[in-house]
């Protein structure tokens, strides 16, 4: 189990809030396909981890999103880039 | 010849949410005019409007639907709803492609695009949520009518402004008339109390101003009316070919037997007179009706200054003498002008003075104007019976529509 305030959890609790799931449900392994996330889910949820982490996820990165584990790279790559304070 | 009834109907509208909440107003001469709520009032001038009271989207639909429907995109599917599971109309396979939606609007979703400018240009917000565009578009309604209800067949928005729901409902009648298709849900639904857009109707000042009471500020036919009240809602209805309905033995709540769509093609903003009068007669005979066939005529109705006593000259026009005994009256003085609602709304208060042997009255009517001197049916309701009744939309731009429902 990840860290309770990890961003990985932070990712997990905010795509099982969207889509209804029960959190542990989602784990990082699972794909948006397994997850029933649609192309639409994906850039509401591409939004949702935008307007929390304050940061911007460029467009070929985003597309290449298909897994709970890509976000959270995705997410840590642009934090790394441009680092903000902690929006928790 | 094919012939068309409708068999579902559907509203939501400052009178509240479903037909019965809107009939039970209009047959009372109840106002649902007041203080606008809904949007930010800081740069409007004591906005006033016919909302849709204390609407609650959640109570009707799923948070996947409040996430992508603008608000008249949720009025239209709410008003939908109400229509089809009251037709109790079931489709095989085989029929989807023989049914379609044609909802008109004037300003799709726009209560989601003043948002997104007013964050951009005032908030200075740099990004705006992936579902603003299929929220704006203007076929949003038309397209998630047909995804709820599997309507695979032609389906189409309308947009000509104070027409757009009336020119809706007669295309899409022409639709099954012609034989493109079998069932249509028609109608329309708008939502145009955002800032942007009140400002803008604020500077064409046409606007009744609040005064005291603001429940009595829409005053059409009135010799004291000062303009018109934005409203907001959606209308449906489900049109259906009179032989399948008959089959399936619907409930038929009227004919919808004529329909005229014109166009003055002279002026952006001025009623004229001779193409609205041609939408009427070209509506009567196609109807198969003599002026003196029709017992109530619903008017466009606004309450400016020009509309009112135009639409007379237009009435006096095609129905001659008889003009002084047909029951009129604007249903805008209680729901307000729903823009491109309207004219289902209208519709479906007409078709219901069949139903019901009720003329709804117009409302706030104080004062007789020499430039309009028929009969409105001033602030009471009247019991009559009624057969045929037509129901005008007369849009800005000079586009005029004209429906005709007749009992079955």
């Amino acid at each position: 189990m990840p860290e309770p305030d990890s961003l990985e959890q932070k990712v997990i609790e905010l795509i099982a809030q969207k889509k209804r799931l029960p959190p542990e449900s989602v784990t990082l392994d699972s794909t948006f396909v397994e997850l029933g996330i649609d192309s639409l889910d994906g850039m509401d949820l591409l939004f949702t981890f935008e307007e929390t982490f304050k940061l911007s996820i460029p467009d070929e990165v985003a597309q290449q999103m298909k897994s709970v584990r890509q976000v959270t790279e995705a997410l840590r790559a642009a934090l790394a880039a441009n680092p903000q304070p902690s929006a928790n | 010849m094919r012939r068309v009834v409708i068999t579902g109907i559907g509203a939501v509208s400052a009178l509240g949410v479903g037909v019965p909440a809107l009939w039970e107003g209009l047959a009372a001469g109840r106002s649902g005019i007041r203080r606008v709520t809904v949007c930010d009032l800081d740069r409007l001038t004591d906005p006033i409007a016919a909302e849709v009271p204390s609407f609650d989207p959640a109570a009707y639909l799923s948070s996947d639907q409040l996430l992508i429907l603008d608000r008249y995109a949720a009025f239209a599917m709410v008003a939908a709803e109400e229509a089809w599971s009251g037709s109790g109309v079931t489709l095989t396979e085989e029929e989807r492609p023989r049914a379609g939606a044609l909802i008109g609007t004037g300003m799709g979703g726009v209560t989601r695009q003043d948002e997104c400018y007013r964050d951009m240009y005032d908030r200075g917000v740099t990004r705006t949520h992936p579902f603003t565009i299929p929220r704006i578009m203007y076929n949003a309604a038309a397209s998630h009518i047909s995804m709820k209800y599997r309507l695979e067949g032609p389906t189409l928005c309308i947009s000509t402004a104070c027409s757009s729901a009336s020119h809706a409902i007669g295309e899409a009648a022409e639709l099954v008339r012609s034989g493109r298709a079998d069932l249509m849900v028609a109608g329309g639904a708008d939502a145009p109390i955002a800032p942007g857009v009140v400002k803008a109707w604020e500077g064409m000042r046409v606007l009744a101003p609040a005064g005291d009471n603001p429940a009595t500020a829409c005053r059409p036919f009135s010799a004291d009316r000062q303009g018109l009240v934005l409203g907001e809602g959606a209308g449906i209805v489900i049109l259906e070919e009179r032989e399948r309905a008959m089959r399936r033995g619907a409930v038929i709540h009227a004919e919808l037997s004529g329909y005229s769509a014109t166009a003055d093609a002279a002026h952006i903003t001025a009623p004229g007179v001779e193409s609205p009068s041609r939408a009427i007669r070209q509506a009567l005979a196609q109807a198969g009706l003599n002026p003196e066939q029709i017992q109530y005529i619903n008017a466009h109705g606004t309450a400016t200054r020009l509309n009112d006593s135009t639409e007379t000259t237009i009435i006096k026009r095609v129905f001659g003498d008889y003009a002084r005994k047909v029951a009129i009256s604007s249903t805008k003085s209680m729901h307000g002008h729903m823009m491109g609602a309207s004219g289902a709304v209208e519709l479906i208060a007409t078709l219901m003075t069949i139903e019901r042997g009720v003329v709804p009255p117009t409302a706030n009517y104080r004062k007789p104007d020499p430039e309009c001197d028929l009969d409105y049916v001033p602030n009471q309701a009247r019991e009559m019976k009624v057969d045929a009744a037509i129901s005008n939309s007369f849009a800005f731009g000079g586009l005029n529509a004209v429906l005709v429902v007749t009992r079955v």
